[in-house]
């Protein structure tokens, strides 16, 4: 054995387990933490479930309103992303001319590469712009900051949605074609359906892309504490902001358990929704390409 | 696949009109940025003090704390994951890729709010009672962002190792080499382009991230000169100072910060792009 393979072989094993060491350490610690706190109080706090579901009475210390905003700050940013992002991927791969080609796709690798602190920068100077000029009373808030995350997650709809498609197998198409379909008719009920697995696979890590962000909503609207989501236009709470504060405000040992849980309940979170994307996607290459 | 005539109008107005809001995004941006520059003449951006009470702006220390951040997590990080895509690839047992695939997988759905949060009950009370000082420090952030871009960088050299050991693993048989000796003499000199290209998105995440440096760097505008020092980076000072609802030369200093950090992250995906497109595909 040479020096160079001695000495890669050293560093495999050691940043193996030095990797698995620390995450292993750290999920040991969140978990032994925030643990025993996961339960009905963790999210209601001393109000009782059903009343705090349905909205009839505030939570003051739970993560109920916190929950709740980053599940609504999801849907309106999917409301905003999802058409343009299937849209654009499906153009991109099925229709677009090689010029348009190469620039839409360049700049969706661009937008890939901001970092979402811009994004939310922009954010903030697209609401002062508007109230100068046509909304004199706006400000941060819900819509905003799901504008800006919808902006943040459409490069990874569209090329999760460009790939899907561009992984089928050229007989399909040959298929339809034989068949006498229209391009119309193909797209709709053979190429869609057949990549579906794969754009809703593209669509949960979107999702999850969304529900971890923080620097983004920490500048277009997200607050520590403003009860459950008012409005579009309303400040709202959200679970990573409330995480970050808590790291940075805690005042007693109730609310930095309270933290505890609420990182756990976000990895859940972001955790489900990858592996969710992770068996979506698979099972469409194990369709097509027979992997495995 | 098909010719542009013939996609429904819709689906060409929803793409263009994506690509134009794209646009307007990078416009927008750089234009405030280059507004805020041209207004700001006296405010010395690129002066050494940041002292908002002796209207003094400037920004050096900021670019220089997210320069050195992010190139000290990336030289951790990009070891760690050079190390770990060896196992991957036949250097350690099969257990052993399997146990750190599947971890790595996972790792990449860790929200950066998370490791910062264990971080700073975890690490930064280690390093305080290890070295003393408020253990809020460049030493924390960058060991956090190391280990949070590992799983990223690990995952693409992995892939690119991947292809190119497929397409030489029956010449090296035949030539009698074992796959130890087929990755260190063969694999990875091959994938240079890609190990680069791993790094060119490593720095690209380590400069863009905010919430590590936020949380663990203990932010204070300076020239830090030990790892046991505090340091502000761009992204946090953006993050900081925008929520105190700051004007004037201050707000100006955070659109040109915002302006220089969308430069950097244009000519990292540039760059990318260019090393992507020539070689083989991997």
């Amino acid at each position: 054995m040479r020096k160079r393979e001695m000495s890669l072989l050293l560093l495999s094993r050691l940043s193996a387990l030095l990797v698995l060491g620390v995450l292993g350490g750290l999920l040991a610690f969140l978990i032994s933490r925030g643990g025993p706190v996961l339960g009905k109080e963790l999210f209601f706090g001393d109000t009782p479930p059903l009343e705090a579901l349905l909205g009839l009475r505030p939570v003051w210390n739970g993560l109920w309103p916190a929950v709740a905003g980053t599940l609504f700050l999801l849907l309106l940013t999917m409301a905003f992303a999802v058409l343009p992002g299937i849209g654009c991927g499906v153009y991109l791969s099925c229709f677009a001319s090689p010029r348009e080609k190469y620039w839409l796709s360049l700049a969706v690798d661009l937008l890939a590469g901001i970092p979402s602190i811009v994004m939310g920068l922009f954010g903030f100077l697209l609401i002062i712009f508007l109230r100068r000029t046509l909304l004199p009373r706006g400000s941060t808030g819900m819509l905003l900051a799901a504008f800006c995350l919808a902006l943040l997650v459409l490069p990874s709809l569209i090329v999760a949605t460009r790939s899907s498609l561009e992984a089928l197998p050229d007989s399909l198409l040959l298929a339809a074609e034989a068949l006498g379909f229209s391009r119309g008719q193909t797209l709709r009920h053979v190429l869609l359906p057949a990549a579906g697995q794969g754009i809703l696979g593209g669509v949960m890590l979107a999702l999850g892309r969304a529900a971890e962000d923080t620097a983004v909503i920490m500048l277009t609207g997200a607050v520590a504490s403003a009860g459950l989501p008012g409005g579009l236009t309303s400040k709202f709470e959200a679970l990573p902001f409330a995480i970050y504060y808590t790291a940075a405000q805690y005042a007693d040992r109730a609310e930095l358990d309270r933290g505890y849980g609420a990182a756990l309940v976000l990895l859940c979170l972001s955790g489900g929704l990858l592996f969710l994307s992770w068996r979506l996607q698979r099972n469409l290459e194990r369709r097509w390409k027979g992997v495995r | 696949m098909f010719s542009s005539s013939s996609s429904p109008p819709w689906l060409r107005t929803v793409s263009l009109g994506v690509g134009a809001i794209l646009a307007s995004v990078f416009a927008f941006i750089l234009f405030s940025a280059l507004a805020a520059l041209l207004r700001g003449v006296e405010w010395e951006f690129f002066g050494a003090v940041w002292s908002p009470r002796e209207e003094k702006f400037g920004l050096l220390p900021m670019i220089y704390g997210s320069l050195i951040l992010s190139f000290s997590a990336l030289a951790l990080g990009w070891v760690l994951s050079l190390g770990c895509c060896c196992t991957l690839r036949g250097l350690g047992p099969r257990w052993l890729a399997k146990i750190l695939l599947t971890s790595l997988r996972f790792m990449t759905a860790i929200p950066t709010v998370v490791y910062g949060f264990a971080a700073v009950f975890l690490l930064v009370p280690v390093i305080r009672s290890a070295f003393g000082g408020s253990g809020f420090s460049w030493l924390a952030a960058a060991v956090m962002l190391a280990l949070q871009g590992v799983p990223a960088m690990t995952l693409t050299m992995d892939g690119a190792l991947q292809s190119i050991e497929e397409q030489t693993s029956l010449t090296a048989a035949a030539l009698g080499l074992t796959p130890v000796q087929h990755l260190t003499w063969v694999v990875l000199p091959a994938s240079k382009k890609w190990l680069l290209s791993s790094a060119l998105l490593g720095y690209g995440r380590a400069l863009g991230d905010t919430l590590l440096p936020i949380m663990l760097a203990g932010n204070a505008p300076q020239f830090a000169a030990s790892p046991l020092e505090s340091l502000r980076t761009l992204t946090a000072h953006i993050g900081l100072t925008l929520s105190t609802g700051a004007g004037g030369g201050e707000r100006s200093s955070l659109l040109l910060a915002g302006g220089l950090l969308l430069v950097n992250s244009m000519i990292v995906s540039l760059t990318a792009r260019a090393l992507a497109g020539r070689g083989p595909a991997a």
